[in-house]
């Protein structure tokens, strides 16, 4: 082979490479080593001390916030899927214009994520155009409230991350060969068998990389707790932002990362093994 | 694993899995070598810690006299302080608009500010390496520690004595001097302010005054308390009959055990926010800061706010303006904060926050040249000797690193979830 | 269609049924995600008559003022200005940076190859909050002043992996290798091949990496906020302005975007409908 050819996947993928070696796996590796130092909590003079308890002391302080975080992002999750499944099929199956409607799905999501969140806020306020409505006509008792409740993050983080579960289910239900479920219904299947036992399961790597994609970040998720959530609906995302921007503790702060961090790699492992497709990547 | 009809299981694995070469091997390990080796230099030099070098131009070392006759004006300094407290008329300010009048400064005002130690984790990694932070003047509350840590680790320039003329013919005897910075050396107060209750009369008919209405289930789910540990804590305090500032770590257990009860009846746990959800009504009681309530009720249109002095006990605290050590305006700030102090700027800002004035004279300003006598004659503005005998104070924070710590993690649990 | 034989036996009102179920609750979906906008628009036209105005739900009268005074809040502009300034330069640097990595990916097998693209991988599949705490701990380490440089830096990160990995998924159908060859049979020199050949294969890909870049960045909030230090960002300023409550001039911005993306959206669906147009007079 040309000489000059080898070394040009080099030479092209260098900036990238170097880019994301410098700025994303050796943070990574720093916010681990980072999680194992001791820092003196007025100078922050930080050392390697191999302090392995502030793992344990971490679970032991916030498992409550990481099992509050398993259950809001898992129901926002599942909500998502419902609500993308038949979405995506019909985009994927159905519509004529495919690339317009997807558009208009992620339209809404143009608008600055911060302010989307803020909106739900206002809409689902106490006194506000839903909830003031339904007390002025004595449907709700005049304390009730659904801001600073779970059903409120839960709900936030649903509408907040449709995109992320959509789009990995469009891309799977649009790769099904047409001519497979053709062949389905061409040996008598009905379209509900063809579904469940053609479509279905080769969606299945889509539906997984789906819910990884979707609840993955969500777990991580602050804002909405922190819009639209009280004090008793923290998730570790609020934590290890608190612990990082306002108590400056980074060794605990980093700990807690690494655990949130270790969750998401076992779902990529878990992938990986159980579907053994390519990877995640095809779905975005 | 069971051999069955004479094939091997293993024979299988062999001839169809994958093997990691050796060459593989090597290079997987290389990469994973090279990521972690260039981490490990940069672990191995762990983080800076302070750096307390006063970095001084030429000899004379930072804030001293010669230093700051050295310092020129550059007509402009960048201001952090809290919202809500500095007069405001439609979007812009009076007595910052007559100050760049007078000197020529330029005032570039944030309302940055919403949390002590929120903001001081903000500017501290600047401070440590010894970079711009974005501010010339910053205002913090003693209720806090961030102030008193950073007048201990030298991150304040000490002012300059010589312009501190309105300072020490006008300030009013109870700002002067705090624990942590006796003679003035780098600090001068801003305002002052109490924390007590707030509540709306829209939903709460009868008239609260006691510290206690604040565990009353008949609010459940409409109760506001403070994210701020040290605020949250003396509130706790105080509802069990004692004195912050020397209690102790007994007492502490037992407030924070008052407080985990009326956890449920909480609704959330707010830091400056809580004045947005008592004007939402999200909360109809609540914690409160007294300029706050005076502010909304008095300009926003929020009538229904109501500010109360508990029969436990208000808890008074003071603001201070601080010039960090790497501003780069600093005799431009050092200008405007003795200029706070002349009585008609004093009272112009009274007059609108309703916060405790630090310049007693502006008190006959107000009645007379701004004819506000509500202003005027309040005790939440011009305490009397009536409201100081209701007047409790924070613990001293600079004692110690352990004793901030042991309040801390008495009461962080209860409000962080 | 075929499925119509396996549904004969049924009545047609409830194969019309069936047939109308799946758009309307397209449609349901979509307006139910669009409430929030409309809302936003709608209350851009609030009045208040307070000092500070903040937005609240009471309708006080319609005008236009804020439209008018967009820029008078301060602070505000500032933010939004650098946001768009920081996605701007995000996008073309990600741009860059990706598709080169993207064309290595598709047209070469190399050694580390598949390295990468666990890494690409990886950061996409990283909470932003990992990624936001780790970059933190990092520029703390080396004393990086935090400010418009990490900003850059993290937004970049971040954007080169979904800017690959866009720009490939559109190059994998084509044979570069195969199309750059064949026009250099035909004469054209490198230089000629690269221009008239290879860049406008790649462009459609690398227009839609950076059109994401560009989105993801200006609306970065969680990473932005630990890697920001005192700078503000447009999402950064709205969250502090939460606090105490945010001015319309936020809801006017947000109308804006929202009305840019709707351009975009219109302009999308009129091509559509040209092509459409143009491939039926084709026939």
């Amino acid at each position: 082979m040309h000489p000059r050819k080898r070394i040009a996947p080099y030479l092209l993928g260098s900036p990238a490479g170097l880019w994301l070696t410098l700025f994303f796996l050796v943070p990574l590796v720093t916010l681990l080593s980072l999680s194992l130092q001791t820092c003196d909590p007025l100078t922050l003079a930080c050392r390697l001390t191999w302090h392995w308890q502030e793992f344990s002391a971490s679970i032991a302080d916030y498992h409550a916030q990481f099992v509050r975080s398993l259950l809001y992002a898992g129901s926002a999750t599942a909500i998502d899927i419902v609500v993308s499944f038949p979405l995506a099929y019909w985009i994927a199956f159905r519509a004529r214009r495919k690339s317009v409607f997807l558009l208009m799905l992620l339209l809404p999501f143009f608008v600055s994520f911060v302010i989307r969140t803020l909106l739900w806020q206002f809409i689902l306020s106490d006194q506000g155009i839903v909830l003031g409505t339904l007390k002025a006509v004595r449907l709700l008792p005049e304390n009730f409230h659904v801001l600073a409740t779970g059903a409120a993050v839960v709900a936030g983080i649903a509408y907040n991350y449709l995109p992320f579960t959509v789009l990995p289910l469009f891309v799977a239900l649009d790769r099904v060969d047409r001519r497979v479920v053709e062949a389905a219904h061409d040996l008598y299947a009905t379209r509900a068998v063809a579904f469940v036992r053609v479509i279905l399961p080769l969606a299945i790597p889509g539906l997984f990389a789906a819910t990884l994609l979707t609840f993955v970040p969500a777990m991580g998720d602050f804002v909405n707790a922190a819009i639209l959530g009280g004090t008793s609906n923290t998730m570790i995302g609020n934590i290890i932002q608190t612990q990082f921007l306002v108590f400056s503790d980074y060794p605990s702060g980093s700990a807690l990362s690494a655990l949130l961090m270790s969750f998401m790699l076992v779902g990529v492992l878990l992938y990986s093994r159980l579907l053994r497709s390519a990877t995640i990547q095809e779905y975005l | 694993m069971a051999r069955w009809n004479g094939w091997d299981p293993a024979l299988d694995r062999g001839l169809t899995q994958p093997r990691m070469s050796r060459r593989q091997f090597l290079r997987t390990a290389g990469a994973g070598a090279g990521v972690l080796g260039l981490s490990s230099v940069l672990v191995a030099c762990g983080t800076r810690g302070t750096s307390t070098t006063k970095s001084g131009t030429g000899a004379e070392s930072l804030g001293s006299p010669e230093w700051w006759g050295k310092q020129q004006l550059h007509h402009e300094f960048s201001f952090a302080n809290w919202a809500y407290y500095i007069d405001t008329v439609h979007g812009a300010h009076p007595t910052l608009d007559q100050f760049t009048k007078k000197t020529g400064i330029h005032v570039d005002y944030h309302e940055d500010v919403t949390d002590n130690i929120a903001f001081f984790a903000k500017i501290r990694p600047d401070l440590q390496q010894g970079n711009y932070t974005g501010y010339d003047l910053i205002v913090s509350t003693d209720n806090d520690p961030p102030i008193s840590q950073m007048v201990k680790l030298g991150w304040a320039i000490p002012l300059d004595q010589s312009m501190m003329t309105n300072y020490y013919k006008y300030s009013s005897s109870l700002v002067r001097s705090p624990s942590f910075d006796p003679d003035n050396k780098y600090v001068m107060a801003w305002q002052s302010g109490f924390t007590g209750m707030a509540y709306n009369t829209k939903y709460i008919d009868e008239p609260i005054t006691s510290l206690q209405s604040l565990w009353n289930p008949k609010y459940a789910g409409k109760i506001g308390m403070m994210s701020i540990a040290s605020e949250l804590g003396a509130q706790g305090l105080l509802a069990i009959g004692k004195d912050p500032a020397t209690s102790t770590q007994a007492d502490w257990d037992q407030a924070a055990a008052k407080l985990e009860e009326q956890k449920p009846l909480v609704r959330s746990y707010y830091d400056a926010s809580y004045l947005r959800a008592l004007k939402n009504e999200d909360i109809w009681i609540s914690m409160a800061w007294s300029g706050d309530i005076f502010y909304a009720s008095t300009y926003q249109g929020y009538e229904t706010l109501q500010f109360v002095v508990p029969d436990e006990g208000v808890m008074f605290w003071t603001d201070y303006m601080m010039i960090p050590y790497t501003a780069r305006n600093p005799l431009d700030a050092m200008t405007y904060m003795d200029s706070v102090y002349d009585p008609h700027t004093a009272a112009l800002i009274a007059d609108y926050i309703g916060y405790v004035c630090p310049v007693p004279a502006a008190q006959e300003i107000i009645r007379k040249d701004l004819h506000d006598p509500a202003v005027a004659n309040s005790p939440m503005v011009f305490p009397t000797k009536d409201t100081e005998a209701l007047t409790h104070h924070f613990p001293d924070w600079s004692k110690s690193q352990d004793f901030v710590n042991a309040w801390n993690s008495t009461f962080v649990p209860i409000f962080e979830g | 269609m075929n499925a119509s034989e396996a549904s004969a036996t049924q009545g047609r009102r409830r194969r019309r049924w069936r047939y109308y179920a799946l758009p309307v609750f397209a449609a349901a979906v979509i307006g139910y995600l669009l409430v929030p906008i409309a809302l936003m628009v709608v209350y851009s036209f609030n009045d208040s008559n307070a000092n500070l105005p903040t937005v609240t739900f009471n309708w006080q009268g319609f005008t236009t003022r804020w439209y008018a005074g967009w820029d008078q809040v301060p602070g505000l502009t500032p933010a939004f200005f650098l946001s768009l300034r920081l996605a701007l330069l995000t996008s073309v640097v990600a741009t860059a940076m990706g598709t080169l990595l993207a064309v290595a990916l598709v047209r070469y097998r190399f050694r580390g190859k598949r390295g990468i693209e666990q890494v690409l991988t990886l950061v996409i599949a990283t909470p932003e909050i990992v990624l936001g705490a780790s970059l933190l701990g990092f520029f703390i380490t080396l004393a990086i002043p935090k400010g418009f440089l990490t900003l850059f830096i993290a937004h970049v990160m971040f954007s080169i992996a979904y800017v690959t990995i866009t720009v490939r998924a559109r190059l994998a159908g084509f044979d570069i290798a195969g199309f750059e060859e064949a026009a250099q049979d035909l004469g054209a020199t490198p230089w000629v091949t690269f221009w008239k050949v290879t860049l406008p294969l790649i462009f459609p890909g690398m227009l839609a990496g950076g059109l994401l870049a560009f989105a993801l960045s200006i609306d970065d909030f969680v990473t932005s906020s630990f890697v920001a230090g005192t700078t503000s960002t447009f999402p950064l300023w709205i969250w502090g302005a939460v606090k105490v409550g945010i001015p319309p001039q936020v809801f006017v911005l947000g109308t804006m975007i929202f009305g840019l993306g709707l351009i975009f959206v219109g302009t999308n669906i009129a091509l559509e409908l040209r092509k459409d147009e143009r491939r039926r007079a084709l026939r």
